[in-house]
């Protein structure tokens, strides 16, 4: 007793033993099979057989595969540009009111991001479907349209669900970045007869770069790893590797297969988010 | 403080209306944004009172949808599966998870990078990376996915160990990182006054710090029973057969075809979340003007 009072190491490990223990089995060693399973050989009946091989490594590159890696990036990419377009100035407009109103809007953005993913999707789905949808369904009795527009089963529904499923968390950092503001550099720098254009170029949006580099994290690794999104709007035409991966679990039973495409999928992310990083630190600095 | 020159007045002038056309295109803004967010939402709702089969053209007011979604035996075992898991799962990672703070906020130690990276990990993993990690996990070291059936003062339940390990494995991150950040803005001031009176560790602990951190501790349950509540992939991959929560439950009737009942069903685990937001902020703003605790020596 009077050894683990002053041995303030052995405190820490006794607090974190259970946690890290179960972490550790049951996510990190998860981790490591679907490594070890990247380099194996499917086995006949779904599971694996224990002999190395690289066809798997190799298979996902193939160009059948591998647009889909392009095409899910570029979803991932756009959807991340849009949401901090639209994000931004809402953020901007929040951090902007009376102190008192701020708190009710934080809460109002609160609400659709704690509403189910999958509802949420599903709502836009009634919206968006071809024939059936509210919105075409109600431009076609107006008369404002002939055919149906090609709203759904394509990557605008896709990017449009994701969008709105990921826009709260967009807005959230950059909010709290902008709310730490201080409001005296601007001041300043309006002093200083900037114009609210430059002072904002100068100061507001330098400043605010932790919350957009953030934002966009938050929303852009999800987004590339979409699941949901895709498999509903996407009308089963338009897939993600979400869905791609999937299939090899629920579908094919091609189990090294689809774990050859989560890894390379993780390491993907991985990279992007250092490019990010890398790229958003020099252009602070430029700035 | 300005030196009046008439060019000077009238730059001001200029940026004084540019402000103001600013500040309204912004408000004009901040309403179509959130319009957008609201509502799919609202229409969703809107059409879970429809009296027909369609989700897009209105045709009278009624509750039918409602009656079908209480009389669908499935429908009501996944919510009562969503609550059970949702339960155990935001226990097991709280207390956990709550451990994992105080080891990593308190303490430094040597491999503490490494460990604090394993905790952040979950967090931002893609939840289909995760569910599929762990169905390999389950099948690969033949632990399996059959829940438990078990017998509980009579009542039978069936516990999907598989699921609630997937939720605590995501969420002790989750409710770590809620509590971490408390402890970090808590005052040491009132810790050190306990042990300067002669409070041991675990006294200081269970007087001070743990009444302290509660708001934190409190605040990451409900964030874990949230994400837990709302979790379709996870569940989806790492629940054996006959196991069905209500998101997993709504994916297959979305695949089946759409109706009205599933904007019931919507309705109501929206109104679930949208209460456990509220709860969440009550319980912010409470602890906000409770800085100060009270001490029970």
């Amino acid at each position: 007793m009077e050894r683990l009072r002053r041995n303030p190491e052995l405190q820490a490990w006794l607090l974190l033993a259970i946690p890290a223990a179960f972490l550790l089995i049951f996510f990190m060693a998860p981790l490591v099979i679907v490594f070890v399973y990247s380099f194996l050989e499917r086995g006949k009946y779904g599971g694996v057989e224990w002999v190395f091989t690289l066809e798997n490594i190799r298979r996902v590159f193939d160009p059948l595969y591998f647009k889909t890696f392009v095409r899910s990036f570029y979803i991932a990419i756009v959807t991340t540009l849009i949401t901090l377009i639209l994000g931004y100035p809402l953020a901007y407009y929040i951090a902007n009111s009376p102190p008192s109103r701020r708190n009710a809007l934080v809460f109002a953005l609160m609400i659709p991001f704690w509403t189910n993913f999958l509802i949420r999707t599903y709502a836009w789905l009634t919206l968006l479907r071809t024939h059936t949808g509210l919105i075409n369904v109600t431009l076609l009795n107006w008369g404002l349209i002939q055919k149906p527009l090609p709203l759904f089963g394509n990557d605008f529904a896709i990017i449009l669900g994701l969008v709105y499923g990921w826009l709260p968390v967009m807005v959230l950092p950059i909010y709290a970045a902008l709310e730490r503001l201080d409001r005296s550099l601007l001041e300043a720098a309006r002093d200083l007869y900037a114009s609210s254009f430059y002072a904002f170029r100068r100061v507001t949006w330098p400043l605010s770069i932790p919350g957009v580099v953030a934002g966009s994290m938050l929303v852009f690794i999800p987004s590339l790893g979409a699941f949901v999104t895709p498999a509903i709007l996407g009308g089963g035409k338009s897939l993600m590797i979400g869905n791609i991966i999937s299939n090899q679990f629920l579908g094919a039973h091609d189990w090294p297969f689809g774990s050859a495409l989560s890894m390379v999928m993780m390491i993907a992310m991985l990279i992007a988010t250092l490019i990010y990083f890398r790229w958003t630190t020099s252009s602070e600095i430029a700035t | 403080m300005s030196i009046e020159t008439p060019e000077l007045a009238y730059h001001e002038r200029w940026e004084r209306i540019k402000a103001r056309f600013g500040s309204w295109g912004l408000t004009t803004y901040g309403i179509l944004a959130f319009a957008f967010l609201y509502l799919p939402i609202v229409i969703l709702i809107l059409f879970s009172f429809n009296e027909s089969r369609s989700v897009s053209k209105w045709t009278g007011f009624s509750l039918r949808w409602y009656g079908e979604m209480l009389k669908d035996d499935k429908i009501m075992i996944s919510m009562w599966n969503s609550i059970f898991l949702a339960v155990v799962s935001t226990a097991i990672a709280t207390v956990l998870g709550t451990l994992a703070a105080l080891g990593l906020e308190r303490y430094s130690f040597r491999g503490k990078t490494a460990v604090d990276s394993m905790f952040y990990l979950p967090v931002i993993i893609p939840d289909i990376a995760m569910a599929i990690m762990l169905l390999l996990f389950f099948n690969m070291s033949g632990i399996g996915f059959t829940p438990w059936k078990v017998s509980l003062f009579g009542v039978k339940l069936a516990v999907p160990y598989s699921v609630i390990i997937g939720h605590v494995a995501f969420n002790i991150s989750f409710v770590a990182i809620v509590v971490r950040a408390r402890l970090a803005q808590m005052d040491r001031t009132l810790e050190e006054a306990a042990q300067d009176l002669y409070a041991n560790t675990w006294q200081t602990f269970r007087r001070v710090t743990l009444p302290m951190l509660m708001p934190g501790i409190l605040g990451g349950a409900l964030l874990a029973f949230t994400l837990s509540l709302d979790d379709f992939v996870i569940t989806f991959f790492t629940s054996g057969a006959g196991f069905n929560t209500l998101p997993v439950r709504v994916f297959g009737m979305i695949k089946k075809g759409v109706t009205p009942k599933i904007n019931a069903l919507s309705t109501l685990m929206l109104a679930v979340s949208l209460s456990l937001v509220v709860i969440s902020i009550l319980l912010r703003t409470r602890s906000g003007d409770e800085e100060s605790v009270q001490m029970g020596f």
